[in-house]
């Protein structure tokens, strides 16, 4: 399954770094960060529980660039 | 600006008026009350900097350009040099605030740019006209249009005369008339009068909703020099720092052990220039802010493209293959000879009109326009079609057979021999042979140019693809220029024939395959761009399809090809420049030559010159 999120974070860099992040969450299949738009593609492993594995994604996203939002 | 640039703005100057104050005052150098001073203005500007790579640190994500700037201007601070510490904070802050102001900037741009989506739907309540949501809308209610107003949901026009703006979708300035029956389409604006629309989709299945959603969710693909610049990211700046150190700590132990004075701050010094130097901004910004202006200036001009990575592949395009009906000639066939041999031209007309009217040929359509009667189905039965050779039914009782060569071989029947071009249609009734009805199908005006133009665009071959006779086939390419043609086609044929073509093709080099999206999904997939033309109104191109050209005018081809060069130029540009800058100067900081100074400035300087670079891949309307 995939899904959009809108995100906001500052600087390219950063994205490239959340994008890196959400991608080694588990549950995620794989995951594309477009600075640009502004948005988060999250493609997730079958079966895996959206919601848990976002909340997931965001910790990990702030753990690498503390200055980021997902509006999950 | 919005509130966190602002609040940027005020920072940086606040920190210049503190600098202009303190650097005119007599004090001692390296005192300590100089140096306190002087950590005033350093906070202001610097604080959040600081945080950020203490931040990183505590994350184990030590390497950023944070952690970058932190060390070397809180080293230029220990070092004594208090004026450079501040002044690298303070144009790097510069350089960040330029920086998302242009991102911001060109986000505005180009969302403006693709500004169709309707906002409200207009229907009758009660006798009243009330704004509701277009989501609210189900198919096959009845809106209301005023002039001035978007089309919100596609529909056919139930009531009034028109003329409508399909500038935004199509690039096209030349405004389309609507009136009663016609089919509209939602994100024009009308212009004149006010339109009664009766709705075919709902608003999400409109396309407007389609384009835009496209359009929001391009480059989630991304191209590769965007993964390269990720990766090189990742790698770039922890190597940085090492070398940093390797640079700060390495000469001054060599010279203590042969004999020479260190000079350990002068290699801190140059190892502190270095870090500065070799913030990576520069190109991480320009390279994704370069595609999304490269795809937002193409979506101006009716050419939406999917995925940045297509705009690389599409830069590299040396073979077009295109279909011809539909995308080189008009797709409208009308009937322009009746050959019959015993019976009337009319009847052998009806005969032929009636065996195909289930048929949504485009074929089988003409032939129905061509009759131009009302057609009683019930004398129509046992309809057969056989592909890619024609259609067999009874009609009045008798066996009809209408179709071409293939079908009257595989029948044994004799024919008259055709020579003019276009589809030809052999009509057989009861076993006997009753002559035949010539189709033809027009040249788009533009064909010929967009051919031309194409070769100029650096495509090498050009292959057309059809499913019409060899005959035909060959007049239309040999009028168009074009090198290789393969005809008598199956749907399922072109995707081998472009299967056969790509292995053919050297790895390096692109085929792209152009279609009206109908019947050719199958190929479009397959090739390694393929390309919708004529798209509006047409799901199946839009969603099969990795660039999708709004209107269907050949020569926006060659503007897509145009387009993807100039952007994938402006790309290499960045790259080459933004780290041709960057090894220069850490060469020249690594020597000695260039001081912090020098290094704030080329890194700042470089990473402007590399986003208004960026920005040019906007502006597209004359490639």
């Amino acid at each position: 399954m995939k899904k959009t999120y809108k995100i906001d974070v500052d600087c390219a860099n950063c994205a490239n770094k959340m994008e890196q992040a959400a991608k080694e969450t588990a549950g995620v299949a794989d995951a594309t960060v477009n600075f640009m738009a502004l948005k988060m593609n999250v493609e997730f492993e079958e079966g895996a529980d959206v919601k848990a594995v976002m909340a997931e994604v965001l910790k990990n996203c702030k753990k690498v660039e503390d200055d980021c939002e997902i509006f999950i | 600006m919005n509130k966190k640039q602002k609040k940027v703005l005020i920072r940086i100057i606040a920190a210049a008026v503190m600098m202009i104050v303190l650097l005119p005052i007599p004090l001692e150098e390296k005192s300590i009350l100089r140096f306190l001073l002087f950590l005033i203005p350093y906070f202001t500007i610097g604080y959040d900097i600081l945080r950020k790579a203490f931040k990183g640190i505590k994350n184990k994500q030590v390497f950023d350009e944070n952690f970058l700037m932190a060390v070397a201007t809180i080293g230029a601070m220990a070092l004594g040099e208090y004026t450079e510490g501040v002044a690298v904070m303070l144009f790097y802050q510069i350089g960040e605030l330029f920086q998302s102001y242009a991102v911001g900037k060109s986000r505005r741009n180009i969302s403006a740019l693709m500004d169709i989506r309707p906002d409200f739907a207009n229907v009758m309540l009660d006798g009243k006209l009330t704004q509701i949501d277009p989501d609210e809308v189900e198919v096959g209610s009845e809106i209301i249009v005023q002039p001035g107003e978007k089309i919100p949901i596609d529909g056919i026009v139930v009531n009034g005369v028109s003329t409508l703006d399909t500038a935004a979708l199509t690039g096209e300035s030349v405004p389309r008339s609507a009136k009663p029956s016609d089919e509209v389409i939602s994100g024009c604006i009308n212009m004149s009068g006010v339109l009664t629309i009766k709705t075919t989709k709902e608003f999400g299945e409109s396309t407007a909703s389609k384009i835009l959603d496209l359009v929001e969710n391009a480059s989630s693909k991304k191209s590769k020099p965007e993964n390269f610049i990720s990766k090189f990211a990742r790698i770039y700046t922890p190597v940085v720092c090492y070398l940093a150190v390797a640079l700060a700590v390495l000469p001054p132990v060599i010279r203590a052990i042969v004999g020479m004075n260190p000079l350990w701050s002068q290699w801190i010094y140059r190892a502190l220039t270095f870090l500065v130097i070799s913030c990576p901004c520069a190109l991480v910004i320009s390279i994704p802010l370069t595609f999304f202006a490269g795809i937002g200036g193409a979506s101006r001009e009716g050419v939406l493209v999917k995925g940045s990575n297509y705009l690389d592949l599409l830069s590299k395009a040396k073979i077009a293959v295109m279909d011809k009906t539909g995308t080189l000639t008009e797709g409208v066939f009308k009937v322009t000879k009746l050959v019959p041999v015993d019976i009337s031209a009319e009847k052998l007309l009806e005969i032929t009109a009636m065996a195909e009217v289930y048929s949504n040929h485009p074929i089988s359509k003409s032939l129905k326009d061509s009759y131009n009667r009302p057609i009683d189905t019930s004398r129509v039965t046992d309809v057969e079609e056989i592909s890619g050779q024609g259609i067999r039914a009874t009609v009045d009782g008798a066996i009809v057979y209408a179709g071409n060569e293939k079908l009257m071989s595989s029948i044994g029947v004799n024919i008259l021999n055709v020579t003019e071009p276009g589809t030809v249609i052999h009509v057989v009734v009861d076993d006997k042979y009753e002559g035949y009805i010539l189709i033809s199908d027009q040249l788009k005006a533009t064909s010929k140019s967009a051919i031309a133009a194409m070769k100029k665009a650096g495509i090498s071959q050009t292959v057309m693809l059809t499913g019409d006779s060899k005959n035909v086939a060959d007049i239309v390419s040999g009028e168009l220029g074009i090198d290789k043609t393969f005809s008598e086609l199956l749907p399922a044929d072109k995707v081998e024939k472009v299967e056969e073509l790509l292995e053919l093709k050297e790895a390096k080099e692109q085929l792209i395959f152009v279609g009206d999206g109908i019947n050719d999904a199958p190929v479009l997939s397959r090739a390694d761009v393929g390309i919708a033309m004529g798209a509006l109104g047409s799901d199946a191109a839009i969603e099969a399809a990795d660039i999708v050209l709004m209107d269907d005018d050949p020569m926006k081809i060659a503007k897509a090809i145009g387009i993807s060069k100039k952007c994938m130029r402006i790309v290499y540009e960045n790259i080459y420049f933004a780290i041709g800058v960057k090894v220069l100067c850490l060469l020249l900081g690594a020597i000695g030559i260039a001081n912090m100074w020098y290094a704030i400035f080329a890194d700042v300087g470089v990473m402007v010159l590399a986003v208004l670079n960026a920005i040019r891949a906007l502006r597209v309307r004359n490639v």
